[in-house]
């Protein structure tokens, strides 16, 4: 019970006063609102408790947005520190806090939330499905990042932020140099949160192995459903090694076992080995939904098939197994000895084979395509180089010997910038504007999005090419101020101007959804990109049970083929049958708020307590386990309505596209 | 497979008498020769792994029914994942040795 009272609430930094303030007042100004717009039966009954796939999907990418809001102004406080030598902005433990908790909330809060979100609201409509394998569990899943998130959140006005890098590594992770109890909110937030995804991955193996629609093999199968089966499988094969070092981590910490820790025979290296083994496998988890976004994109954009379908497959396939095979690149100065480094070497040169066969496939889709340059396809078109220049970089910082070197300098940040941003985040950007309408009915406005893309895409490239150089003249990362005398000074200024500019693009996306939802026109119809994929084939926005009748799937590029030759696309009234629906649950949210609850008390160290609200948890699981509630049934006068509502619809495509 | 109701259980008999050929060759290898300790535990250790991979596909159905080749997948898929992060962080951590 180390943890004293008056160190509950932090104080004593005006930046961390002003965020305690305006949270509460978010918060109070949430409640105000829904109380006075009478909102809050409808919250619970359409959201709270919805195991509807595109709803807990949206609500993913909400809290994506809001995450990136949150890791941006991180990313943001960083620049502003660095912009000027000496700068005096945040103090050094700050700036410990503030990387650390950028890089979490960047890559498990921001990029995950997205990327599973857009896998939720897509998946199951390319492969013809009504929804996830196990919607209940799919709710709970989003619950749970959700609870994982706000409680990492909470640390930097609650006990404190965890401040030992994004990656923790012991010694300095441990209780003996990080007494305080910022790094228990590490160990227990990412475990709740890492739970949910681990439990997403295994629901989307299974819905894309059983549920897909009549005729629509493997390989018939979207290349973004491929990209999500194989990273769903990833997730299921790394996200358990996560699990057992977080809560080795959490048993060093709070019940002062001896696994990673200097002293007592524990191995602070192991923590290393342990996380990338994780650490690795993740960046494949997030880059290859990634990839097969950019693969539609470019596909509907470019008006032709994805070339080389098979190879394409084949190269995701080879990076999944690739991916658990080159994790000691990031501990190469451990000095595992010439054998390892070699091989690591080797494995991680490796990667770049496939990675390479789809960039070709890319290009060669893109060639003698008709080519619209819609906002979608802008940044299908800037990820190709941006995305090079991070992996080429990549190749280099692969070389043992070279990255003693490279290792611990800003040249290695700028790389993996270089392979997140257009790989994850262009790809999330392309994702929105392509299926915006889908989700919700309306377009992204164009014209907003362009100033988008340009803003972000020159702000990136302003912010991190700089540190290529700055890295490469010694400059390291993580160091929260440099001297003047190092002549970092002009390049760093640079990279903080190109952060600005890159907020402000980010600022321009934030309006544009503001704009479309207020000001876009609704009546646009159900294919406004001419797609090819069955996704299209439904109504936007999706009615609740996706298909009226599920599509039969003869090819690849099944809605398109549907289109050309005019056959399976309409349906008679007496073909409709009744559709069997999951019912709504409130369990999983509960479940999730018993879980961070348990979680915030363990945090604290509350050991009895925790134990006593993780009780909760076993108590949900029981409810769960007599609940027969096996949902309803949707009667075909309901169907024939709603679907008589947007069949019928006129098409105004052509005005809002270019 | 139809061998189940009809015929005689070729298959079946075939993996039983290999597990005990091999089941009696590592008792063999242990009890009467004097080889070193180690030598011991590398035969009867790989003895029983081939009587593992045997009687999956023998006894446990792995190639069976509408799934065959996808559990062959992912039996296969879960060993390599389990190889990878025991043998390679064993030998990661001893730095190789």
């Amino acid at each position: 019970m180390g943890i004293k009272w008056d160190r509950f609430f932090i104080t004593g930094d005006p930046l961390i006063l002003g965020s305690q303030i305006a949270i509460l007042l978010t918060m109070i100004g949430i409640v105000v609102l829904v109380s006075y717009l009478k909102k809050w039966k409808w919250l619970w009954t359409e959201w709270l408790t919805t195991v509807d796939h595109k709803r807990i999907g949206i609500m993913y990418i909400l809290v994506g947005v809001l995450m990136f809001f949150r890791g941006g102004i991180d990313g943001l406080l960083m620049k502003a520190q660095t912009a000027t030598p000496d700068g005096q902005l945040l103090d050094a433990q700050h700036y410990n806090e503030v990387f650390t908790t950028h890089g979490v909330v960047m890559i498990l809060f921001m990029a995950m939330p997205f990327l599973i979100g857009i896998m939720n609201v897509i998946v199951p409509l390319q492969i013809g499905a009504r929804d996830v394998a196990f919607p209940q569990l799919n709710a709970l899943s989003f619950w749970l990042t959700f609870s994982g998130a706000m409680l990492f959140n909470i640390s930097f006005v609650i006990g404190g932020s965890p401040d030992a890098g994004w990656t923790a590594y012991f010694p300095l992770a441990g209780k003996e140099f990080s007494p305080g109890i910022g790094n228990n909110f590490y160990a227990v937030a990412i475990q709740i949160a890492g739970i949910g995804t681990l439990m997403t991955g295994i629901n989307f193996i299974v819905t894309i192995l059983k549920m897909r629609a009549k005729g629509m093999t493997l390989m018939k199968m979207p290349m973004f459903s491929w990209t999500s089966f194989v990273t769903s499988i990833i997730i299921a094969a790394s996200f358990p090694i996560l699990t057992v070092a977080l809560a080795l981590m959490t048993f060093d910490r709070i019940f002062g076992t001896h696994f990673f820790t200097l002293s007592g025979g524990g191995m602070d290296m192991m923590w290393v080995n342990l996380f990338w083994l994780w650490g690795h496998p993740e960046v494949y988890i997030v880059v290859l939904p990634a990839f097969g976004m950019f693969s539609e994109v470019i596909s509907t954009f470019s008006r032709k098939t994805l070339f080389g379908y098979k190879s394409m497959v084949g190269s995701i396939v080879g990076i999944a197994i690739l991916s658990m095979l080159v994790w000691v690149h990031h501990f190469f100065t451990m000095g595992a000895g010439p054998g390892v480094n070699s091989i690591f070497s080797i494995t991680t040169m490796m990667i770049a084979i496939p990675t390479g066969v789809k960039m070709f496939n890319w290009l060669f889709t893109m060639r003698k395509g008709r080519i619209q340059f819609t906002t979608a396809m802008l940044w299908a078109l800037a990820f190709v180089p941006c995305f090079l220049i991070g992996g080429i970089t990549g190749v280099m910082l692969a070389m043992g010997a070279a990255d003693y070197q490279y290792h611990n300098t800003l040249f290695l940040v700028a790389h993996f910038h270089y392979v997140l941003i257009p790989g994850v985040v262009f790809a999330v950007f392309a994702g929105l504007y392509y299926w915006w309408p889908k989700m919700f009915g309306h377009m992204l406005n164009e014209k907003l999005g362009k100033l988008h893309f340009w803003l972000f895409v020159i702000g990136f490239n302003m912010t991190f090419m700089p540190m290529f150089f700055l890295g490469l003249n010694g400059a390291v990362r993580r160091a929260y101020t440099y001297s003047a005398e190092s002549g970092f000074g002009p390049l760093m200024l640079v990279s903080a101007i190109g952060a600005g500019i890159l907020a402000i693009g980010f600022a321009f996306f934030c309006y544009n959804i503001y704009w479309s939802a207020r000001y876009a026109d609704r009546n646009i119809s159900s294919d406004p990109w001419d797609a090819r994929t069955l996704e299209w084939a439904t109504a936007s926005p999706v009615q609740f049970y996706n298909f009226a009748k599920i599509p039969e799937v003869t090819s690849l590029d099944a809605f398109w083929y549907m289109k050309k030759k005019n056959k399976g696309l309409k349906f008679s009234n007496d073909e409709l049958e009744e559709i069997h629906m999951p019912s709504n649950s409130g369990l999983p949210f509960i479940m999730s708020i018993v879980f961070g609850i348990s979680g915030f008390l363990l945090v604290f160290e509350w050991k009895i307590a925790a134990l006593v609200a993780a009780l909760g948890i076993l108590i949900c699981l029981a409810i769960r386990s007599f609940d027969y509630n096996d949902g309803y049934h949707v009667p075909v006068d309901e169907i024939k309505e709603i679907e008589y509502g947007w069949q019928n619809k006129e098409k105004g495509v052509e005005k809002h596209v270019n | 497979m139809d061998n189940h109701s009809k015929g005689f259980p070729k298959s079946q008999v075939f993996g039983f008498v290999l597990s005990l050929v091999l089941t009696f060759a590592a008792l063999f290898v242990a009890l009467k020769t004097s080889l070193s300790f180690n030598t011991i535990i590398w035969i009867i250790g790989t003895l029983a792994i081939v009587q593992a991979g045997l009687q999956l596909f023998m006894f446990m159905h792995l190639k069976e029914g509408e799934d065959g080749n996808s559990q062959t997948i992912n039996v296969i898929y879960g060993v390599f994942i389990a190889v990878v992060t025991v043998a390679g962080s064993i030998w990661v951590m001893s730095f190789g040795m």
